[in-house]
Parts: C-alpha cells; sequence; structure tokens
C-alpha cells in the first residue's frame, strides 16, 4: 500500500479550494490576497512533506500540516500543548507559526532567560503543587461524591470521615494523570457563522484529512448475502460481518487483514463478538452457534432457538439472546451452562440493547413499551411506555444516564435513565430503523438509506443533525467503532465505513481494552476477566449497590417481625423407649402431647402480646392531646 | 471549518523490540472502567478465598528433647538460635534456618524451669528445681560450654527467671521475688507480698526497671527495682499462668489465665482490664508479643496455638496439628515472621505468624499484588460471604466441642441472670459488665 500513488491526487490544494468553494458558504474574508499566497505556499509546502510521510522517521511522519491559530479563535488549551494535526478544510487564515515560545507566553512564564548566576537568587514561579481543576476531581472521583458521615457511633464517623478524605486525595491524584494521556478528541469545527457541518460529505473529509485517516473511509460492496449485521470487538480492532444470506466474515479492519470468511448457508439474524476477537457468536435461522475465528464451528447452543438478537455482557460473560416467539435468555459462556430464560410474553424480540453501564438489557416491543431486565428476576425491572407505535430502535448510552428510543411514528426520543423522563423528543424525516450510541455520546441513527449523526443530542435540543451520509441501499446495522472516529454501517449491499470526527474516544485504557493487543498480552487479558468475571445474580439497576449500606425500610423491618413472630410447627421425635412404653400408639400420643403443648404456648403468648398492644393503644387514644373543649360541638358518630 | 480525526501512531502505542516491556498507556476516566464495585468485590473473594486455601502454617518441628519442653527463649542479637530447656533438666540450642540441634547440655537435675539469655548475646543463664541459677557461655555459633561459668546455690525451687533489658541484673522467682546481680553471690533485693510464692516473671522491655510477675493467690503484681517494696497487686478470679509486656507501649501488659482467657492491662488503671481475649477452650499457659505490639501469641492446654489482635476480643487465628499435645511455652520470634511454640510431647514446632504469607523475597508485582489484595480485603471484610470464608477455621473436634459447650454454659448463665434480676427488687442485681467482673480486688 503505497500512500503515494493513489492520495497525491486528492491532496491537490487547487482542487481542495474548488471543493471548499463548493461546499461552504464563504465567510467574511478579513484576508487579502497576500494571506491566500502565503497559504498556497503552506499547502503546496505540507504537500512536498507528505511525500516523505512514510518514509521518514518514526513519530514524526504523520505530521502533514503545522496547526495554525488565528488571533480570534480560541483553540482549547489542550491543542496548545501537543503537536495534533488539525486540518483546514478552507483555509482563510494564515497566521504566524505555532511554537513553543508561545506556548510559554500563554502559561505565563517569563523567567525562562535568565542568566545561569542568577537563578539562584530567582523566585519560583509556580510555588508549591499544580492546582488541579475541579470539574477534572469531579470526574475522576470513583463511588459516591459526598459520604454521609452522620452516624451515631462517632468511631464509625471518624471512618467514614477518613474515606472521604482518601477518595478526595485518590480523585485529585488521578485527575493529575489527565496531563499523560497521548491524544485529543477529534472533531469537526466550524470558523464561520455560516457553515454547516451537516453539508460536509464523507468525501470532504476523507480529502481533507491524512491518508491514514481517509483511509478508514471505505466500503465493501458484497452485494449477494446482504443485508449484513455488523459487530466490532471491545478494542475496535476487529470487525464481523454476518450477511443475512449466510456469508460471515471476520476482518482486521484496519489492516483489512480477512480472519475467515464461511457461508453457514443458513439465514443469519445477528452476529456477535465475544470477550475477545477469538470467538463470535452467530444466530441462525434455528440455532445459534459459536465459531471461532477461523471461522470453525465450536459450539452449537441448541438452547438459544429462533434468536433474533444477540448482546454479549463482556464483564459477566453471559451471552443475552431475544428469540421471535419473545423468550430472553441468558448464556454464561464461560462454562457454557444457561443462566436463566424467561418469556417475556411481549411478541417477537427484535428489537435489543444493553446498558453498557449496568450489564441490563433493554428490550424494545410493538405496543411502543421498553423494557430493561437483569437474569434473576422473572419480571422486567423496568417496563417504560415510550411511544404509541412500536419501537424500532433502541440504544443506551456509555455511562447508562441516557436512552434514545425510535418508534414508526417517527420520533427519536431521548430518556433519563436515573429518572426515567423524557429528555427530548425529536421528529425524524422517517422512522429511524438503527440507532447507536459512541463512545463520545454521539448518536447515530438511520433512515432508510440515510445515516444521520447528532451531537450533544441529549443534553440540548438540536435542530439539525451533525453529520449525514446517504449510502444508496437500506441500512440494517449501525455500530460506531470504540476508540476511533468512525461508524460502521451494514446495509443491504455491503458495509460502510464513514468518518464521524469526535466519536470515539482518543486514550484507551490499555488494560481494559488495547487496540494494539499483541497475543501474548490478549491471552493474559482473558486470563484476567476470566478471574474477575461478576456473578449473573449481582446484576442490579444500580451497578455499585454492593459497596452501599443495606438499610431496611419500615415495611420491611415490620415484615421480618411478623416473620420471627410467626407459628413455627414444631416436629417432635419422641424417643424411643423400652419395656413397652414405645408401642405406636404411645409415641403417636407423646407426640402429639408436645406439639399441641407447643401451639398452645404459641396462641396463649399472641393472645397476651395482643392485649397488651390493645390496652397500650387504648391508653393512648384516652390521653390523647388533641381533645379540646370544643368537641362536644362535634357530630357524634351514628355508631 | 476545522477537523480532526483519531488518528494514531502505531509507534507510540507498540514496544519497539520484542525484548521491551509492553507499552501499557493508562486512561483513569470511571466511565471506562464500569462494574468497578462489583469486580472489586469478585476480587475480593477471590483474594479471600486463595488466601484460605494458602494458609499453611505449619513449617516443621524441631524435634530432640527427650522430655516436655519447659522454656524457650530467642537469641537477642541472632534471629536463627533458639534455646530450649526441657523437664528431663537438658538445654539445647537450635539452629531455626536448618532446622537442626546445635548443642545439648545436661543443666540441672530435674525440670529446667526459667531460661533467659544475656541481651548482649554472649551467654543464657536457666534456673531449675534443683535450686540453682547457672550461667552459661556461648560462642558466636551458639554451641554451649557444657560447664557452667557461675552457679549460684538458691534457699529454695525457684520457679521462673527474666533478665533486664538495661543492665546486668536478672530477677528470678519462687517463694519471693529475688533481683540478682551478674557478679554478686547473693540477691540484691528480694520482694515479697503475702506468703503465697510467684510463678512468673517479666521485666518490661522499654520501662527497664518495672517487672510484673503473676503469684499463686491469682494476682498479679508490679515491682520497681528502685524500690523496696513491689508497688501493686490485682487479684483475678483465677490464676495467671504468664505474663507479657507490651514492646511498643511499655504501660500494656496481657496475662494468660487459667479460666481459658487472656486479659490486657494498662498498669495505669489496673481496676478492670482494658481488652478481654476470649477462644481458647482450656487455661491459657503462656503468651508472647510480636515485636510490632499489636498482636500477641498464646499457647493452651486445649492443644492450639491461637494468635490475637491486640485491641480485639477473639483470636486472628488458630493453630493445631494432629501430634501436638499440650502447649507450654509460646514465642514470637524477632523478625515477626515465625511463632515458636512448646509443648509436653518435646517438640517444638515453628510457624509462620501470618497463615498465608508467602516466604522468601518477593518480586515487585507480587508484593503489589499482595498489598492490593489485602486493601480489598479489608475493604470488603463486612460482606457476608468475604467474612464467612475469612472467619472459618477447621479446629480438632474436642475444641469445637468444648466451644460449643462454653457458649452453652455463658448463654445459660446470662439467662439466669436475666431471670433473676426479672424477679428481684430493680437495682438490687447490678448491672456489672463482664471485664469489671473479673478483677477480684486491686491492692496498693
Amino acid at each position: 500500500m503505497d500512500p503515494n500513488s493513489k492520495n497525491k491526487k486528492k491532496f491537490d490544494p487547487s482542487k481542495q479550494k474548488q471543493k471548499s468553494a463548493r461546499y461552504f458558504r464563504s465567510t467574511d474574508d478579513n484576508q487579502g490576497d497576500g494571506a491566500n499566497k502565503q497559504l498556497k505556499k503552506k499547502h503546496s509546502k505540507g504537500y512536498e512533506r507528505k511525500g516523505s510521510v512514510f518514509k521518514g522517521k518514526a513519530g514524526k511522519g504523520l505530521k502533514i500540516f503545522k496547526k495554525q491559530h488565528g488571533h480570534d479563535d480560541k483553540p482549547s488549551k489542550k491543542n496548545v500543548h501537543n503537536d495534533v494535526e488539525v486540518f483546514e478544510i478552507n483555509m482563510e487564515k494564515v497566521d504566524h507559526k505555532f511554537s513553543r515560545n508561545i506556548d510559554r507566553k500563554r502559561h505565563g512564564r517569563k523567567d525562562v532567560d535568565t542568566p545561569k548566576g542568577r537563578l539562584r537568587n530567582e523566585v519560583d514561579p509556580f510555588p508549591g503543587e499544580q492546582r488541579v481543576p475541579a470539574n477534572l476531581i469531579k470526574k475522576y472521583q470513583y463511588g459516591p461524591e459526598e459520604i454521609d458521615t452522620s452516624t451515631n457511633d462517632p468511631e464509625v464517623t471518624e471512618k467514614l470521615k477518613a474515606t472521604e478524605k482518601r477518595q478526595k486525595y485518590a480523585a485529585k491524584e488521578t485527575a493529575r494523570t489527565e496531563l499523560l494521556k497521548q491524544d485529543d478528541t477529534g472533531f469537526l469545527r466550524k470558523t464561520g457563522k455560516h457553515e454547516d457541518t451537516t453539508k460536509i460529505s464523507q468525501h470532504d473529509l476523507a480529502n481533507a484529512v491524512d491518508i491514514t485517516s481517509a483511509r478508514k473511509f471505505f466500503e465493501l460492496k458484497l452485494n449477494d448475502f446482504g443485508p449484513y449485521k455488523i459487530n466490532y470487538t471491545r478494542n475496535g480492532r476487529f470487525l464481523l460481518l454476518g450477511g443475512s444470506k449466510g456469508h460471515i466474515a471476520a476482518i482486521d479492519w484496519m489492516t483489512k487483514k480477512l480472519l475467515c470468511e464461511i457461508n453457514v448457508m443458513e439465514t443469519v439474524q445477528d452476529v456477535k463478538w465475544l470477550h475477545q476477537e477469538t470467538m463470535y457468536a452467530v444466530a441462525q435461522k434455528q440455532w445459534s452457534y459459536i465459531y471461532d475465528n477461523q471461522g470453525v464451528e465450536l459450539h452449537c447452543l441448541k438452547k438459544l432457538d429462533n434468536v433474533l438478537r444477540l448482546e454479549f455482557l463482556p464483564y459477566h460473560f453471559l451471552l443475552a439472546s431475544a428469540n421471535a416467539k419473545g423468550y430472553l435468555s441468558y448464556i454464561d459462556v464461560s462454562v457454557g451452562e444457561k443462566v436463566s430464560g424467561y418469556g417475556t410474553s411481549m411478541g417477537r424480540l427484535d428489537v435489543m440493547c444493553q446498558n453498557p453501564a449496568n450489564a441490563i438489557i433493554a428490550l424494545g416491543h410493538s405496543g411502543g413499551t421498553v423494557t430493561q431486565w437483569c437474569p434473576k428476576v422473572k419480571d422486567p425491572v423496568v417496563k417504560m411506555l415510550c411511544h404509541n407505535s412500536a419501537v424500532r430502535a433502541v440504544a443506551i448510552e456509555k455511562c447508562g444516564h441516557y436512552m434514545a428510543t425510535s418508534g414508526i411514528d417517527r420520533s427519536l426520543k431521548i430518556w433519563d435513565l436515573r429518572t426515567y423522563n423524557m429528555l427530548h423528543s425529536y421528529k425524524l424525516p422517517a422512522g429511524a430503523g438503527q440507532l447507536s450510541f459512541s463512545q463520545r455520546g454521539l448518536l447515530a441513527a438511520s433512515m432508510g438509506n440515510i445515516v444521520q449523526m447528532y451531537e450533544d443530542c441529549c443534553t440540548k435540543a438540536i435542530t439539525k443533525p451533525y453529520l449525514m451520509h446517504d449510502l444508496h441501499s437500506s441500512v440494517n446495522s449501525l455500530n460506531f467503532c470504540p476508540y476511533e472516529d468512525v461508524l460502521g454501517v451494514g446495509h443491504s449491499s455491503g458495509f460502510s465505513s464513514l468518518l464521524v470526527p469526535g466519536a470515539g474516544e482518543p486514550n484507551f485504557d490499555a488494560l481494559e481494552s488495547n487496540p494494539y493487543q499483541q497475543k501474548k498480552q490478549r491471552q493474559e487479558a482473558e486470563v484476567k476477566m476470566l478471574l474477575d468475571k461478576i456473578p449473573a445474580d449481582m446484576i442490579h439497576l444500580n451497578a455499585n449497590i454492593v459497596t452501599e449500606v443495606y438499610k431496611m425500610t419500615p415495611g420491611e423491618r415490620a415484615e421480618a417481625k411478623r416473620k420471627t413472630q410467626e407459628f413455627k410447627k414444631l416436629n417432635f421425635e419422641p424417643k424411643r423407649k423400652t419395656k413397652g412404653r414405645s408401642k405406636s400408639g404411645k409415641l403417636e400420643q407423646r407426640k402429639k402431647g408436645v406439639n399441641e403443648e407447643h401451639r398452645r404456648d404459641y396462641i396463649k403468648e399472641t393472645v397476651a402480646r395482643k392485649r397488651a398492644e390493645d390496652r397500650n393503644q387504648s391508653f393512648n387514644e384516652k390521653r390523647s392531646l388533641t381533645t379540646s373543649v370544643l368537641d362536644r360541638f362535634k357530630k357524634k358518630d351514628n355508631s | 471549518m476545522k477537523v480532526k480525526i483519531l488518528s494514531r501512531n502505531p509507534d507510540n502505542y507498540l514496544r519497539e523490540t520484542k525484548r521491551d516491556i509492553h507499552k501499557v498507556p493508562r486512561n483513569y476516566d470511571p466511565s471506562l472502567h464500569p462494574f468497578e464495585a462489583s469486580r472489586e468485590y469478585v476480587r475480593a473473594l477471590n483474594a479471600t478465598k486463595l488466601e484460605r486455601v494458602f494458609a499453611k502454617p505449619f513449617l516443621g518441628s524441631l524435634d530432640g528433647h527427650r522430655d516436655g519442653v519447659n522454656c524457650l527463649t530467642k537469641h537477642p542479637t541472632r534471629l536463627s538460635l533458639l534455646l530450649s530447656g526441657s523437664c528431663d533438666g537438658e538445654i539445647r540450642s537450635w539452629d531455626l534456618s536448618r532446622r537442626q540441634c546445635i548443642s545439648t547440655i545436661q543443666a540441672h537435675d530435674g525440670f529446667v524451669k526459667g531460661l533467659c539469655a544475656i541481651p548482649d548475646g554472649s551467654g543464657l543463664m536457666s534456673c531449675g528445681t534443683d535450686q540453682t541459677v547457672k550461667q552459661w557461655s556461648m560462642n558466636e555459633d551458639g554451641i554451649l560450654d557444657p560447664e557452667p561459668v557461675v552457679t549460684l546455690l538458691g534457699k529454695s525451687l525457684y520457679q521462673q527467671m527474666d533478665h533486664s533489658y538495661g543492665d546486668n541484673t536478672f530477677a528470678t522467682c519462687g517463694d519471693k521475688v529475688d533481683i540478682w546481680e551478674a557478679t554478686r553471690a547473693e540477691p540484691i533485693r528480694s520482694f515479697s507480698w503475702g506468703v503465697d510464692s510467684v510463678h512468673a516473671v517479666k521485666f518490661n522491655p522499654v520501662e527497664t526497671h518495672l517487672l510484673g510477675g503473676c503469684g499463686d493467690d491469682r494476682s498479679i503484681l508490679l515491682y520497681d527495682m528502685r524500690g523496696s517494696t513491689p508497688l501493686r497487686k490485682v487479684i483475678l478470679k483465677l490464676k495467671s499462668n504468664a505474663l507479657a509486656w507490651n514492646p511498643m507501649e511499655a504501660f500494656i501488659f496481657t496475662v494468660a489465665n487459667e479460666d481459658y482467657n487472656l486479659y490486657t492491662f494498662d498498669m495505669r488503671n489496673l481496676r478492670e482490664p482494658l481488652n478481654m481475649h476470649k477462644d481458647h477452650v482450656s487455661a491459657v499457659m503462656d503468651v508472647d508479643y510480636s515485636p510490632t505490639g499489636t498482636e500477641f501469641v498464646a499457647g493452651s492446654f486445649d492443644k492450639t496455638v491461637r494468635i490475637f489482635p491486640l485491641n480485639i476480643g477473639r483470636s486472628r487465628d488458630v493453630y493445631h496439628t494432629k501430634r501436638m499435645q499440650r502447649v507450654s511455652v509460646v514465642k514470637w520470634s524477632l523478625d515477626d515472621k515465625y511463632i515458636l511454640s512448646g509443648s509436653m510431647e518435646m517438640n517444638i514446632r515453628v510457624w509462620k505468624a501470618r497463615a498465608s504469607e508467602k516466604l522468601g523475597v518477593l518480586k515487585p508485582r507480587e508484593k503489589e499484588a499482595f498489598n492490593y489484595n489485602a486493601k480489598l480485603k479489608e475493604k470488603f471484610a463486612h460482606h457476608p460471604q468475604v467474612r464467612r470464608i475469612a472467619r472459618h477455621r477447621h479446629v480438632p473436634k474436642m475444641v469445637y466441642n468444648a466451644q460449643k459447650e462454653i457458649m452453652k454454659i455463658t448463654n445459660s448463665k446470662r439467662r439466669i441472670e436475666k431471670n433473676r434480676r426479672l424477679h428481684s427488687k430493680p437495682g438490687s442485681i447490678p448491672m456489672i459488665p463482664e471485664k469489671e467482673r473479673k478483677v477480684v480486688n486491686e491492692v496498693e
């Protein structure tokens, strides 16, 4: 793959300028011709350098243009720190080069160039430890923000206070690690007032960005076996395609290396990677199967029949499936046993998603309800009426705070899962068939051939999509690629990978999921995952319930008290005695006597207790303080 | 319009050569680490289970004595040396690292009653039922000279002795407590209080003039070497067998009592013990503190050795073997890693102080993992599953049954008292805390 041969054309500056003219409204042009000339120069310079992009030194090769700042635009602080590559689609402003000297000035350091001899007398310009912004500390706060330290026991209070202090300290110190992050988020930012991101096409994006990123925009034409279901692995490295006519392919989509390709000669309803790229599950016409990444069938799950949708819960090793007869079942793939299964009696289940924050499965139904399930509860833990018509798609955001639903009534609704309130309701041009949230909260929705992406649609009311793309064939599956600015779309004529700036989390945690994982690392991670497997019965709406203190409600306390006072039958077995005293009749008589006595005792006790309670109550009533002299004028009861 | 798309340079994330370590970029954002509480809980549970799996505290036994082991002494300067005296009058020195006997001397006729090392490590002193106190010299390798350096003839039987940590004085006890100086043939001071004899004496390692003793009249006695009369005496319900001073807090000591319990006292307030340590099911014979002063070990007639945290009333761990008989003496090694117990069936046993600890040098990763697991166990200690697994100990049937019986007895006593209080004039049967009830009298 020689990057020079093909992509040189794309970066022709003259062409690019034409394009920018075509796709973007002109903004107030403050710069004169000189600036444009300079721009051209610069651009061609970048073009020149580009030839040596992959041949040059490692680490610097990717740099094509240096970042340029205008006076009026305010780049975020992060961008100033790192040498990020930012590409401008229309080059209007040209300014001084970004350099380290400017960086220093921005931070207010003035005494850098002092002569050596005077250094000792200099006052430290940054005394004390560096301050950590409060919002960052809040972000890294694990557990509850405020611990309730008010208890009856001073010792416990003291301990809780110490815990709180420790947690705060930990959060602060963790927030400092923000500095070590290597990458910044992607973005598509307006520079002019009248620019519109919605009008930017994928080709514009691909032309504007560097070639490695541009190569993430591609299409696989698979006309014969579609429509396709797709799924990315947790680290975003591998892609699984399942054509409904039986074609299954697993690929490393970045290098475009094929892992395996098979045809199961049966309808494929859904495909899902299991915990790693070594195995995947396929819901086929009759049963579900597990294949390895060579395409070898490992298991036939006859317990999962007629499955329409699959979800895999990676921390619990549970494969959840929803079938055509309305049956939801969970299989523990680490031991191969069925954990539980419930008939939902809600009809065909073809809308399903998981809540990544608490491993609860959400199902959408034809009546417009969305139900949420956990494996150890027979009934849905949450049942909400979301639409007046059938629900077509459900998606839950990474933190588990927001849920997006779409119905055939063309509405897209955003729900707050903490309060179960609807936050926003949008009317779409058509009912969204597929919904998907990205790691950074972008929402993608597909309407027929068109995919729309929305930014910040949960936190504020938006008026138009962030990006839009027409695929020319009906979309069957949407999935954002984790840790990449890429949206995968499975449609009836293959697979498309679209560029969505700002979709993916830029900094991965290698101990959680690592896109650059080696074989040994993968094997070690698998063992660790299995050791940390969370039991299925720990799934709860509140994922952190295990660290909370259980307090009985008054109702539960009364119930518990009642249970302790409940009559317990005494199972008395008389001893066998010699000398004819153990005739069966005698034994029975003795047994009956003891049991009867126990029962009498219980009755006596309860009667005494009740009488005492009554006495107390009547006494309290008599000395009731609410009586007043005016009571005599009250209307008397007929009784 | 400005655009930036995530584009990572693999060189920043991949190791350069195969010999290099893998690069592990971290992002501690909580949203990337879902289920942190549940995962920590599972890890804590696994750590607790592993701790029980690896709990193999018995390291080996030192076998060689031809009669029950009566006294043990740690060498003050060498960790691997141990000295022991038995009921046939023999003193042996042991190399703990090789688990071998280094040398043997026939020291006394009859029991070796008391044994103590001289703090500079040059020798040891012993007393026996033959009414003599002998001083022995020992070379660098722990080999004992068969001829005593000094022999002191006493007038009565000596029950125990201890050497001061500060100067070259030592104390013996019997029908009275004598303070000796190494150069003199007569005691420089004698303490007596009443007619009853004293069967245990211990110097305070911090306040070196102080010493405590246990008397046959169920008393605990405190002496100051500088004065001429004993300081204080506190009488408990039953006799105390041994006494140990806390090496870190000079005013705290613990006694092993005949009533199956141990009592920790603050010297400044003897009216009631600071803490009562229950769990043994027979008379406690000996007690010794860990060098950190946070825990102590007790050996009992119920054939078990138990480890107690200082401020908790129940034992942390119990050690027993099939062949171990009544434990007469226990010691906690000076490196805080081992426990030594001498028992009546002639063996000295070496145990780990922490049952599941891995011995030897730990690699940094191992150390980190152990620390992490310890913290997790602490965090989730109160969860019912974790607590159940961490608390479970298999004990011999005899101990198990005895525990049940003791429970039954205490419950019935409590019930009787409750009923008595219910049926008598209010206030006529006062509520006295259990700890206070154990102290009969305090005399000054």
